[in-house]
């Protein structure tokens, strides 16, 4: 009764408020979860926006990290406070699709609101982990990047080695390292991302049942097949005689890349701008992420990461005309190319690739292209589309967990996949049965 | 008589028996008067902890767009997770560790400072402000310095032989999240033990040292069991703290890491709750820990009261 | 004295000494990596001596408005830490006060009820039931607020019980002689029970200002407009950069700026808060 009658006094307060405000711009609240010099473009794109007409204001909030800013969204959403727009990382995906009350599919919103949408403009390689499988767009692309392979040109020239493109040549190229004097031949960023997931992509092979789980909740893991457990077992070799040194997760381990420790360093291609200024000593180039020749003639295109736009329902419709006007905005590609070339994650249109080549940037700036061709080499396979798995923000951490036990030289490669996936479909099982 | 309240709480041990003859009469003012407190105990805690208890019987995907009942089903999987009694060894590892270093520590400073004749109270100032650092603080500080790659502390160690990787290694990251909780809980404990020492007459250790005691021995005949109520007090204080306050160090640390080594309790409801999203299973643990407090709470004024006396 | 009181005292001055740079060391590392460049800071050993950025980097922690990566100047987040943890100390203190003074010094129907209603609290730390507290929070539309960001944290009895510890030793008699006097209930609280717990809430105030100032998990959720960021929380933000690289040397800075004002306090207030810590708690 008295919670009622808060608010409903609280409604009358903020119609006044509203009403007060009906001149000026209609606010649209826009989670995120970039801090850095990220967060500080993220600004000055909405406040471009809010500069390019009168009828809509974009507030960016920062929220955290990519949990925080979406349990915020989710606390938020619970409690009736939610914002326009959240960006979700890749891994929040099959969440956010099995919300469908919550969520205002980008193909639907940019219908309603009568803004001309063209989903073949965007690179397919990012929007397939985004779409439904009718083909439909659920949310709009923003922050995407794929792995690449960093390399201490410098280091690699004085053991006398090119930069390694098959895992074969990774061993060998790690070997001359030691063999050169240094503790570390390569070490990764993100493993759960890079060394299983794109590595199921690059090689072509599943990760999970069901596509992916693009087809269905009843999906199950794949990822102990004999091929990862090879590749997995490979590593730990590595590992133990300093092929492969491991760094910790997420980038945790790119200091070991800049202090010239590691030789090479595979991680996320938005790092590049943060590679740049970090690393002072030595030269360093871009390379696409290697591939087993053993299993494969030609690798397959690598998969993405980073976040799109979600946009969640429960605001006026007139409000939601302004999340398309921003969403256009958004793809034109003068603000992607410069997106893209700031941060170095991927362009999300053609058009926007275009520009950026025809910039000149490219040229310039030698390796920043490496990621999007690799993306883009071929048509993206069942295998190589995406992921979509419920609970996956807890199976990435099962992952992690135990894959540490490999590295640490605890569990054999075998015994660590096999826990995984077992831990991991009881989490999918969970999920199946929350979003029936 | 201990009576314990923690700073940050949630612990207090107190004779809560004890009555006494109220002086005044009225029959509004006390009502008046608890009024507020009460208020804010409703609205804010008793509400929220009965929604939680609620959504422990709740099976629910994250956006609460479906609900199922499931009744003790959230329980059956929790008790049947072997993750969850690894888990709460590795809370028992922890506890221990910071209790054994935080209190080793103070004490060994504590009977210095006592010792000395000059200076102690310039000691006390330069290490009661630990205190006042925030968990989440103390860890990044101690990640900083043992940092495998940039760390101060993690290249000292590598030049001696030693290889500090504690995002490899899960002994030495439950090391390092261990020194950075006893780091920050030296000065509490210091000041309790100093206080004690204080309070020991000085008459006693005179008359044994006129009968030979060196003072190791006098420290293991005399000092140490005229300290016991206070050891025993802080004790607990420290087990309370490493279970329910080291939240910010383990996630600014080690967020559970290396594998599942540095996964608490207290971070595990963290994880499944705020970042899984897994609300009835969050709910479900977060009752047993409420359970988990409440026992303890009983079993200190049923022993504690009565054993150990000042 | 039988054994030498020179070695021992030496040996005592020794391991204090040790104790205290064990305890400053870390403070120490922060301030060093406070005068260095970013780039330093990633690619090599931190250094154990001073750099030349100390200006350069607490002038741009402090300079910076909107514009920092956190979107808020560090000084309007030191503002609000210091309203958020001032707000908690002082209002669990009033309403401790007026509660323990009820429960001790009068009989009313429901008290052993009010006691336990209010003794629960104690078990429950904020970080399990948080999402509930949210919503609660929401509901009563305090997001974004400081009511919202001190109210729900005044919701612990831990002052309310150490209060009444110490008034069940103020003498019965004292209260005798208030009434028979012609002093009423409330000036005998103000006048005669508040100046003698002095000591003890100097102490709890030390204790809860530093609970209110180095909360973490709470602002974080109910805040989302910059204007009620705290610096606890800002600081987790620095380090939350996604793809990019941790700025440590504006995160150091932030870092022993936020610790000045609970450790100012703390000193500040030592003989008290010490004083009334230990009489109160043994």
């Amino acid at each position: 009764m008295a919670r009622k009658m808060v608010r409903s006094s609280l409604g009358v307060a903020l119609a006044s408020v509203m009403a007060f405000n009906a001149q000026a711009a209609t606010q649209i609240e826009w989670w995120h979860a970039m801090g850095g010099t990220l967060g500080e473009k993220i600004n000055e794109i909405a406040a471009g926006f809010n500069a390019s007409q009168d009828d809509y204001e974009v507030k960016p909030v920062f929220k955290g990290n990519y949990t925080e800013t979406m349990t915020a969204a989710v606390a938020a959403f619970r409690a009736k406070q939610q914002p326009h727009i959240v960006q979700v990382f890749e891994v929040g995906t099959a969440s956010m699709m099995a919300a469908e009350g919550a969520v205002y599919p980008t193909w639907k919103l940019m219908e309603d609101a009568g803004e001309a949408f063209d989903p073949d403009n965007y690179l397919s390689a990012i929007t397939g982990y985004y779409t439904s499988d009718d083909g439909k767009m659920l949310s709009m692309p923003f922050n995407s990047s794929t792995p690449v392979l960093y390399y201490n040109a410098d280091a690699l020239e004085k053991a006398g080695a090119e930069p390694p493109k098959t895992w074969e040549d990774m061993g060998q190229v790690g070997q001359k390292l030691l063999d050169a004097g240094y503790k570390c031949g390569f070490t990764t960023g993100w493993q759960s991302w890079v060394q299983l997931e794109n590595f199921s992509a690059r090689q072509d092979i599943p990760f999970a049942s069901n596509n992916n789980g693009f087809s269905g909740l009843d999906t199950v893991l794949e990822f102990n097949s004999d091929k990862h457990v090879q590749h997995i077992a490979q590593l730990a070799d590595w590992q133990k005689s300093g092929i492969f040194g491991y760094g910790g997760r997420r980038s945790d381990s790119l200091p070991k890349f800049y202090s010239g420790e590691c030789a090479m360093y595979m991680g996320s291609s938005a790092s590049y701008s943060g590679v740049k200024s970090s690393v002072q000593d030595f030269e360093f180039g871009v390379a696409q992420l290697p591939y087993w020749q053993s299993m494969i003639d030609s690798p397959k295109n690598t998969i993405i990461g980073g976040a799109t736009l979600w946009t969640l329902q429960g605001h006026d419709s007139e409000d939601y005309k302004g999340v398309a006007q921003f969403f256009t905005y958004l793809s034109s590609p003068e603000v992607q190319a410069d997106w893209h070339q700031f941060t170095g994650y991927l362009p999300i249109t053609h058009a926007a690739a275009e520009l950026t080549r025809e910039q000149g940037f490219y040229a310039a700036n030698p390796g920043t292209d490496v990621a999007i061709t690799q993306m883009t080499s071929g048509e993206p396979t069942a295998n190589s589309k995406g992921l979509r798995l419920g609970n996956f923000v807890q199976i990435r951490d099962v992952i992690n967990e135990e894959l540490e036990k490999v590295w640490a030289g605890d569990a054999s490669a075998k015994d660590a996949l096999d826990e995984a996936v077992e831990r991991g479909n009881d989490l999918l099982r969970k999920f199946e049965r929350a979003n029936r | 008589m201990p009576r314990l309240v923690r700073g940050a709480g949630h612990f207090v041990m107190s004779n809560i028996s004890s009555e006494r003859v109220p002086a005044f009469d009225s029959h509004w003012l006390p009502w008046l008067l608890v009024l507020p407190q009460l208020l804010i105990t409703l609205v804010f805690f008793i509400w929220p902890a009965a929604q939680a208890v609620w959504q422990s019987f709740l099976m629910e995907d994250a956006f609460g767009l479906s609900t199922e009942f499931v009744g003790l089903e959230n329980y059956q999987l929790l008790f049947t997770d072997p993750g969850y009694y690894k888990t709460l060894w590795t809370t028992v590892i922890f506890s221990a560790g910071v209790t054994a270093l935080s209190m080793g520590l103070s004490l060994t400073l504590a009977v210095m400072a006592d010792q000395v004749v000059r200076g102690a109270q310039v000691y006390k100032t330069l290490l009661i402000w630990p205190y006042a650092v925030a968990p989440a603080i103390a860890g990044v500080l101690w990640l900083f310095m043992f940092h495998p790659t940039v760390g101060v502390l993690a290249y000292l160690l590598d030049q001696l032989g030693y290889e500090w990787n504690h995002f490899l290694n899960g002994d030495q990251a439950m090391l390092l999240v261990i020194i950075a909780s006893a780091w920050k809980q030296i000065s509490y404990n210091f000041l309790f033990f100093l206080a004690g020492l204080q309070a020991i007459p000085r008459s006693l250790h005179e008359a044994a040292a006129i009968d030979g005691a060196g003072p190791l021995r006098r420290f293991i005949t005399i000092t140490f069991p005229l300290l016991s109520p206070t050891t025993f007090f802080l004790l607990v204080i420290n087990v309370v703290y490493a279970f329910f306050e080291t939240f910010g160090v383990i996630h600014a640390v080690t967020q559970g890491g290396p594998g599942d080594a540095t996964r608490t309790l207290v971070y595990n409801v963290y994880d499944d709750g705020f970042v899984g999203l897994d609300l009835g299973g969050s709910a479900a643990q977060s009752v047993v820990l409420m359970l988990l407090v409440g026992a303890l709470t009983v079993v200190q004024f049923r022993y504690v009261e009565r054993r150990v006396q000042y | 004295m039988v054994e030498n009181r020179f070695w021992l005292n030496l040996i005592s001055h020794g391991v204090l000494a040790l104790g205290v740079l064990l305890v400053a060391f870390p403070i120490w590392i922060a301030f060093v990596a406070s005068t260095y460049p970013a780039q330093a800071l990633v690619t090599g050993t931190v250094p154990l001596w001073p750099g030349d950025q100390l200006l350069e980097n607490f002038g741009r922690v402090l300079g910076t408005g909107s514009d920092s990566s956190v979107g808020v100047s560090v000084a309007l987040m030191l503002f609000n830490s210091l309203v958020m943890a001032l707000g908690i100390a002082l209002g669990k203190i009033a309403i401790s006060v007026l509660a323990a003074y009820a429960i001790v010094f009068f009989r009313f129907p429901l008290r052993m009820f009010c006691f336990w209603l209010i003794f629960m609290t104690l078990m429950l730390p904020v970080e399990v039931r948080i999402i509930p507290t949210f919503q609660v929070v929401a509901d009563l539309g305090m997001l974004n607020s400081y009511t919202g960001l001190t109210l729900p944290l005044i919701a612990s009895a831990t002052a309310t019980f150490l209060l009444r510890q110490f008034f069940m030793t103020v003498p019965p008699e004292l209260a005798e002689a208030a009434r028979v006097d012609g002093a009423g209930p409330i000036r005998f609280l103000i006048d005669i029970l508040l100046p003698l717990s002095r000591t003890n809430l100097a102490a709890l105030f030390v204790i809860m200002f530093i609970y209110g100032w180095n909360q973490y998990l709470w602002p974080l959720l109910i805040t989302t407009s910059e204007d009620y960021y705290t610096v606890v929380m800002g600081i987790q933000r620095m380090l939350a950069v996604g793809d990019g690289e941790v700025a440590w040397n504006e995160v150091m800075p932030t870092t022993l700026l936020a610790l000045l004002p609970p450790v100012g306090v703390v000193l500040m207030m030592q003989r008290l808060f010490v004083k009334g810590l230990i009489e109160t708690e043994k």
